[in-house]
């Protein structure tokens, strides 16, 4: 992937560009508002990762004259202090994630792998497909190996949006957020407890299991063990 | 009850006692000049008729008893019905001239007086009139009474009590006017001060006590309030400003070091696990910091601005939704009864995570198999949340330190959690200007009353 991080902070674009290019992406950097844009112009990258206080042009007007000017480049915020308004106004701002400073590592890249699977998705689809393992959009059936799974409107929820992230990464916060649709934090592992009700429903029976636990980041829907 | 309140100000109780006292003062300044007034009054009749009755004895001395009658006669058709009285008897008290019929039959005074009625008939009236006479005997036996009719004097005191009572009455019906106007003037301002001082306990910090410009002692206790409010503020600003500084300044290294240990697991000589518990410490101190700084910012009111209409009843089931694995793994019951469509102006994100730590409290504190009760009514005061546990519930003398930052039970110090779950709780209350409450014994019944949707 080719990443663009706009960030005015020296030690955390050092940091960010190390943890990105090890992991594989090619990544450019900018060091205020003005360099930023002019490169996510010139260039085509697949995200952007914006600062939201920057020197000379603020992440949010950034985005917004990269939208006016026909820029589709999907966009993650990185906020200083997260207050959930300053969260509002970045989406509206044409941001396409939020991530409030400080963040693990992990989260950012489960999030950045997400926002651009997301704009290879294209066209809605009536049906996903993982392995044996088939979720039907219209009548709302799960499938495995051709056997009916029942599912709670939750439970089926959950599903959909791992199966939509195949393979990827997927953090406990961004589970909150996309499918409960509520931006706080859990004080006790309940989305475990959801994520483990799934399990037992999916994997229950099978020799394969699909749905794995990444330690320490979140989980992962999968055909290949992790 | 605005009545009420101003019988039972400082100012009003002070205005009447003033009352009293200057009641008191003018009832003895009137009842001295009664006596005085009224005694001279008696003091010249009885004067009057000394006079009277020595000039009739020396005319007695001169022209003898024919002269002496024929001088009240005169002295009696003067005057046909003025308040003299005469009588002249001769030693058997059978009456020779005057009008009286007949010599009282009293006994007299230590002044040698004689105080009787009048017979009504003597006067036409049906008032009995008193009257006051003094008795003479003269040479050969010859008695002769001379007095007054009183009632005048009687009319003129009766005159003099009524002009009393009335001055007396005028005078505390002033008092009290004047005390109600004074407590009425000193209340308002007083409840000016009373305002704003529940209006900053309400978390309004910035709010200050009006003056009136006119530097008197009510301006210049308004304006030392309003300095002492000022120093208050800034306090809790830099304690604020500290702890924010502290866990802001404290989360980035805390970060990085999660970040280092999520880099070590890639090292394959190194203990995955011990890095794994290493990194579940990180995150718990990371969250700690991160509910600090939460409750930071929505003590600030800052989101106030970006309030919209939320529907309480859909959060509270989506609170309910995601926690019943948890209730369900625990074997407790879980008791609903939420009203349809509840709103009130608020955050969204912020409610769910008030009803979130409570829900999640209840379900922590209660045993296996116990009981949740958790329930919404639109009542005529504004929406009221309740949620009522069958746990050990929290002590009385506990239950204002529970909303402070960092507070646990004792008995809770072993189970997970940082003591700032109720705190958040409050400041999200407070922010949607609603009011918490704690009851219940045995288990705990929250109670958080929203205020109505204006």
């Amino acid at each position: 992937m080719r990443i663009l991080v706009i960030e005015d902070d020296k030690e955390t674009l050092d940091y960010l560009a190390k943890g990105l290019t090890e992991s594989g992406h090619s990544v450019d950097r900018a060091a205020d508002g003005k360099d930023g844009l002019f490169l996510a112009l010139e260039n085509d990258y697949d995200v952007l990762v914006v600062d939201r206080m920057l020197p000379a042009l603020g992440g949010l007007s950034l985005i917004q004259t990269l939208r006016s000017s026909g820029k589709t480049t999907p966009a993650l915020i990185l906020s200083a202090l997260g207050d959930v308004d300053d969260r509002v106004t970045g989406l509206q701002a044409g941001g396409d994630d939020y991530l409030v400073k400080p963040f693990a590592f992990s989260e950012l890249a489960a999030r950045l792998d997400a926002l651009t699977r997301r704009r290879e998705a294209g066209t809605p689809e009536t049906s996903l497909k993982v392995g044996d393992l088939e979720l039907d959009l219209l009548s709302r059936a799960v499938r495995r190996a051709g056997r009916m799974i029942r599912l709670q409107p939750r439970e089926f929820s959950l599903l959909e949006y791992l199966m939509r992230h195949v393979d990827q990464v997927v953090t406990r916060t961004m589970l909150l957020e996309g499918v409960w649709n509520y931006h706080f934090d859990p004080q006790t592992n309940v989305i475990d407890v959801h994520v483990s009700r799934l399990r037992s429903k999916i994997d229950r029976g099978f020799d394969r299991p699909l749905l794995h636990t990444v330690r320490g980041a979140g989980y992962k829907l999968s055909v290949e063990a992790s | 009850m605005r009545i009420e309140r101003l019988l039972r100000s400082s100012t009003f109780r002070l205005a009447v006692l003033y009352m009293a006292l200057f009641g008191a003062s003018v009832a003895v300044l009137l009842t001295f000049i009664y006596w005085s007034t009224a005694g001279y009054i008696a003091l010249q009749t009885d004067d009057t008729i000394e006079a009277e009755v020595t000039g009739l004895a020396e005319r007695y001395g001169i022209s003898g008893l024919d002269g002496l009658i024929r001088s009240i006669d005169e002295r009696l058709s003067r005057k046909p019905n003025g308040d003299a009285v005469y009588l002249l008897t001769d030693d058997q008290l059978t009456p020779l001239i005057g009008n009286l019929d007949r010599w009282p039959h009293v006994a007299r005074d230590g002044d040698g007086w004689l105080n009787f009625n009048l017979e009504p008939a003597d006067d036409g009236g049906e008032v009995i009139h008193r009257a006051r006479a003094r008795p003479f005997t003269l040479r050969g036996g010859y008695r002769l009474l001379v007095g007054r009719d009183m009632h005048a004097l009687d009319a003129t005191r009766t005159l003099i009590v009524r002009a009393i009572a009335w001055g007396l009455a005028i005078t505390v019906m002033m008092a009290l006017a004047g005390g109600i106007m004074l407590s009425r003037s000193t209340m308002r301002r007083l409840e000016a001060i009373n305002e704003t001082s529940r209006r900053i306990m309400g978390g309004d910090l910035s709010r200050r006590i009006p003056t009136r410009s006119t530097d008197d002692d009510f301006d210049q206790l308004a304006e030392n309030l309003n300095g002492m409010l000022d120093t208050i503020e800034q306090l809790m600003e830099d304690v604020r400003r500290v702890t924010d500084n502290v866990a802001h300044d404290l989360r980035t290294p805390l970060t990085r070091l999660r970040n280092r240990l999520e880099e070590l697991k890639s090292d394959a000589h190194v203990d995955k696990s011990v890095v794994d518990a290493a990194m579940a410490d990180a995150d718990g101190l990371l969250a700690t910091f991160n509910a600090l700084l939460r409750i930071a910012s929505i003590e600030s009111g800052r989101r106030r601005a970006a309030f919209e209409s939320v529907s309480l009843d859909d959060v509270m089931r989506d609170v309910v939704e995601l926690y019943e694995p948890l209730v369900e793994q625990k074997a407790q019951s879980l008791e609903l009864s939420i009203s349809e469509n509840v709103h009130v102006r608020g955050d969204r994100d912020l409610l769910f995570q008030a009803f979130a730590n409570l829900l999640d409290n209840a379900i922590k504190y209660t045993p296996r198999g116990g009981q949740i009760r958790v329930s919404l009514e639109d009542g005529t005061a504004g929406p009221r949340i309740r949620i009522i546990d069958t746990g050990p519930g929290i002590p009385e003398q506990s239950r204002s330190q529970v909303f402070k930052r960092f507070f646990r039970l004792e008995e809770s110090r072993h189970t997970p959690g940082n003591g700032l779950g109720l705190s958040l709780v409050e400041a999200v209350a407070r922010l949607h200007r609603a009011n918490i409450e704690l009851d219940g014994n045995p288990g705990l019944d929250v109670s958080l009353d929203f205020p109505k949707a204006a």
